[in-house]
């Protein structure tokens, strides 16, 4: 308990939770239909695109945040529209552009300033990273997404479930896939900061998997990926100040022990 | 008997080719209408111009105006990831009322009854709280008939729904829709690769190979040259 008031004591650390939990949260809920759609490559293919962007939006003198959301909106879209041509190759382009965005961030940024403090904390996550705008701007996609869930839930199920029988009976399909990219692409350039770029997409997609392995219907599995990703980055946030490890790293460990838990339960009962 | 769907000289198709050409058919109320030929014959296109999906290019598409308020209920083929998603029973039967929904985000007791009734009438009723991908392949195609017939009781069209069921499964399955067809007067339009299973319930065949080959009933489809082609069968 001390411990929890002597973090919450630290600005930048009620500021950390705070968009943590948000960003966390939106990942959980946007992660249940990639992961159930198969699109589990895609939030990781983003990932690695959002920092190709930001090293070359640092090297190049750019605003940072504007260019990258742009840059992975843009990917987003391109990554969505290879993962429905449904062929075999597209895991395989994913990855492939996914490696490239990641070596030309790193190539540019070694030509021109060497890794700088900057760029090595997109790469692997810092607790310093969510400014008092960011924590605003996670509030913001967290009501975006929230009010998705809340009045479009039946059609993203539908959508989500079978594409086909959805777009016949008038649904705007193709909207929903584009909304979806959209809140995913901003939510991994906003949470990447924290968790880093090689870690962010755990966030989507752990929470997800480990509460299939007890929930049966798509509402168990939705509300409780939201509170399975909340809860892991507070004890995940709290364990990392605790023992002063980084906090993205130590958040997806809480999260695959999260996993184990819920398999083990889902194997007992 | 009333027209519920008439092709007239309908072209459908994409942007650089025309996928079914030149297509004359009619679907009447109560028909059992089955749709044959081999893969890329353009029987998906077909079905996806039928659903309005996709304009015709050519030629007139009628469809009569109590469809056009109902909808035709749609089975498609099922999809890899389908076969392991965490759903309810309900939850995807209750899914087939999205279209009478509108824009209200939730159901209403209306649709909720519904999809009860659909449920019941193909015996899944028990299955209710059940989790979709532990049920099996034929239970599964129960499922998504219920959805289906939640989204329209006038019509359904099913896209190769045999596909991976096993001869018993496959068996159960002609039997319901049978049923459905002749008891609750459901126009049935199957799109199939089981051709030696389906001539004895249709009572129109379509042999698709771009244009129609053959269009009529399954007797003389059985004697005409595709139908020996598909059938096998002995020479007249």
């Amino acid at each position: 308990m001390s411990l929890i008031a002597e973090m919450l004591s630290y600005p930048f650390l009620v500021r950390a939770f705070a968009g943590g939990i948000l960003v966390s949260v939106c990942a959980a809920l946007l992660g249940v239909s990639l992961v159930l759609k198969r699109y589990s490559m895609i939030g990781d293919g983003l990932s690695h695109v959002s920092f190709g962007a930001l090293s070359v939006a640092v090297a190049a003198g750019w605003a940072p945040l504007p260019v990258s959301v742009a840059v992975v909106v843009l990917a987003a879209f391109f990554l969505l529209r290879i993962a429905e041509d449904g062929k075999v190759r597209s895991d395989g382009a994913i990855a492939m552009i996914s490696a490239s965005a990641l070596a030309a961030g790193i190539v540019v940024t070694s030509l021109s300033t060497g890794m700088t403090t900057d760029v090595s904390s997109y790469m692997f996550g810092s607790i310093l990273a969510m400014s008092p705008k960011d924590v605003m701007l996670a509030a913001g996609l967290s009501l975006a997404v929230l009010i998705l869930f809340v009045f479009c839930y039946h059609k993203i199920f539908a959508v989500t479930f079978d594409e086909s029988f959805a777009r016949a009976a008038g649904v705007k399909v193709s909207a929903y896939n584009v909304l979806i990219a959209v809140l995913t692409a901003v939510t991994i350039v906003l949470g990447m900061r924290m968790m880093g770029a090689m870690l962010i997409s755990s966030l989507m997609i752990f929470p997800a998997l480990t509460s299939m392995r007890i929930f049966k219907s798509f509402r168990g599995v939705v509300v409780s990926s939201g509170i399975v990703a909340g809860l892991c980055f507070c004890v995940g946030l709290t364990l990392s100040y605790g023992f002063s490890t980084p906090a993205g790293a130590t958040v997806v460990l809480v999260n695959l022990a999260a996993y184990g838990g819920f398999w083990l339960a889902g194997r007992l009962l | 008997m009333s027209a519920l769907i008439t092709c007239s000289h309908v072209d459908f198709g994409y942007e650089n080719h025309d996928a079914v050409i030149d297509l004359t058919m009619d679907v009447e109320e109560g028909d059992y209408f089955c749709v044959v030929g081999v893969n890329g014959s353009g029987k998906s296109t077909l079905v996806k111009g039928l659903l309005g999906l996709l304009k015709p290019t050519a030629g007139t598409l009628r469809v009569c105006e109590e469809l056009k308020k109902t909808g035709i209920g749609y089975l498609p083929q099922q999809t890899a990831a389908q076969k392991d998603f965490p759903a309810s029973v309900y939850e995807v039967v209750l899914s087939g009322a999205l279209n009478q929904r509108g824009s209200r985000p939730f159901y209403s007791r209306k649709e909720k009854d519904m999809a009860l009734k659909a449920m019941e009438k193909l015996g899944i009723k028990s299955l209710k709280r059940h989790c979709y991908r532990e049920l099996s392949g034929g239970q599964q195609q129960r499922v998504l008939i219920a959805r289906a017939l939640c989204a329209a009781r006038r019509m359904l069209i099913l896209d190769e729904p045999v596909t991976g069921l096993d001869p018993r499964a496959i068996q159960d399955f002609y039997g319901l829709i049978r049923r459905l067809n002749r008891e609750e007067h459901v126009t049935i339009l199957m799109v199939t690769h089981d051709v030696a299973n389906v001539t004895g319930q249709a009572n129109k065949i379509l042999h698709l190979q771009q244009r129609a080959l053959f269009y009529g009933s399954p007797s003389d489809y059985e004697k005409s040259l595709q139908g020996r082609s598909f059938l096998g069968g002995e020479e007249v």
